[in-house]
């Protein structure tokens, strides 16, 4: 019975791999170009990248100056 | 015997054709494709709030997608829901068991859902009608402890186990719609698409997977790491997909190259990598060790730009707002911080 499981389980992977070998791919340089492009296109809406201005960082308690 | 070992022939043949054919188009580097790119400046972020209430270790985050409320889970048996801006907690609910390992956050803000060494996915409403949060459903079926859980709506989510496996629920019926069998260790993490389409998992077999969601199959595979998988999430753009791992190393794998494009490591990291979370645009890479600290990376560079060093334990969990304005690290120190 264990080989009868055994030869199944390999039957299935056999499957998964022809299935992952088959797979459509694109050249890395074209891959690096987009993944650079849109780290580059998007930088300025980036938070933690660029910094935010005091005023307009929810996290911080605005200055208040008291008038005396 | 004979067609054991025919299997076992094709199957190594199969794997030396997918390492060749990824080799046939690995015609550059990203480190290459990025050479003209100069390093991001040092990143110094400020701990803007400390989130204090639990009373032992957090061991996962999740923000909500209003960029303001996120919920916790600690051993000490408590989800807390809490409202980063006020610090106040919004709900604090108890939990059957205290052994809990993941926390979600649907994306309408309705749920929560919590898991752990129970086995089991436990759903609770936010909004019920008398105000109280119960327990909406309780998805019982895997046979090892619930390493991470993920909503795709408020009626189906996804979950990953120390059985090797993750499914896809029915939070109606409280069933299981697919099973997504192929890891040989642990499921320890697991991320959505932008897109809703596809999830990626990680696990103790060393190896990411990407799972197509409706046709319920593994498209890809991805090995490298020389460890256990902690932690896994997608870039921004859906198309990449980031681990981190035991080896104290995080890879950068392209999902349309079908390659791993980057490890991010130094010698002076020996510390294994418990969570990671990209900023909005991707360029930086936040990822939480063992050693209590968080390493920012340069994800392009692949070089180290800062350190978030401000818990007194593991940091256990982070995640980035959806706005990308913030950052939240949870810490076995039992204190959730936000970083900007």
């Amino acid at each position: 019975m264990t080989s009868n499981c055994n030869v199944s389980n390999m039957r299935r992977l056999v499957e998964q791999l022809k299935l992952e070998a088959s797979v459509e791919r694109i050249k890395v340089s074209e891959a690096a170009a987009e993944l650079q492009q849109f780290c580059l296109q998007n930088a300025s809406k980036d938070a933690l990248l660029v910094g935010v201005p005091t005023g307009s960082n929810p996290f911080r308690e605005p200055r208040s100056c008291a008038v005396v | 015997m004979g067609e054991m070992e025919e299997l076992r022939k094709e199957m190594e043949n199969l794997k030396d054709q997918i390492t060749a054919a990824r080799k046939t188009f690995q015609d550059s580097t990203l480190q290459e494709a990025a050479a003209g790119v100069t390093v991001v400046g040092r990143v110094q972020l400020k701990t803007r709030k400390t989130l204090r209430g639990h009373l032992a270790k957090i061991y996962a985050m999740h923000w909500g997608t209003d960029s303001t409320l996120c919920v916790s889970a600690s051993q000490d048996g408590k989800l807390i829901v809490w409202d980063t801006i006020t610090t106040n907690k919004v709900n604090a609910i108890p939990l059957k068991s205290s052994w809990v390992m993941t926390c979600a956050y649907a994306p309408s803000g309705n749920l929560v859902a919590c898991g752990g060494l129970d086995n089991m996915c436990s759903i609770y409403n936010l909004k019920g009608k008398d105000g109280n949060v119960k327990v909406m459903r309780e998805l019982a079926a895997h046979t090892g402890y619930l390493s991470c859980c993920r909503f795709l709506s408020d009626t189906e989510i996804i979950t990953s186990s120390g059985d090797c496996t993750c499914v896809l629920w029915d939070i109606e019926t409280g069933t299981q719609k697919t099973v997504f069998a192929g890891h040989q260790g642990d499921a320890m993490s697991l991320g959505v698409s932008p897109d809703f389409k596809y999830f990626i998992s990680g696990a103790c077999d060393f190896t990411a997977k990407l799972w197509d969601i409706r046709e319920a199959e593994c498209r890809q595979t991805f090995g490298g790491h020389e460890s256990d998988i902690n932690a896994i999430g997608f870039f921004p753009n859906g198309n990449a997909v980031i681990t981190g791992s035991d080896d104290a190393t995080c890879k950068l794998y392209d999902l349309r190259a079908d390659q791993e494009l980057l490890t991010y490591q130094d010698s002076s990291i020996m510390c294994g990598v418990t969570s990671l979370a990209p900023s909005k645009s991707g360029r930086l890479l936040l990822a939480g060790h063992d050693d209590f600290n968080v390493n920012i990376w340069d994800m392009l560079k692949a070089e180290r730009v800062g350190v978030l060093a401000g818990h007194d334990n593991r940091v256990s969990c982070i995640g980035v707002s959806s706005d990308g304005m913030a950052c939240c690290t949870g810490s076995w120190d039992s204190f959730l911080k936000i970083w900007n």
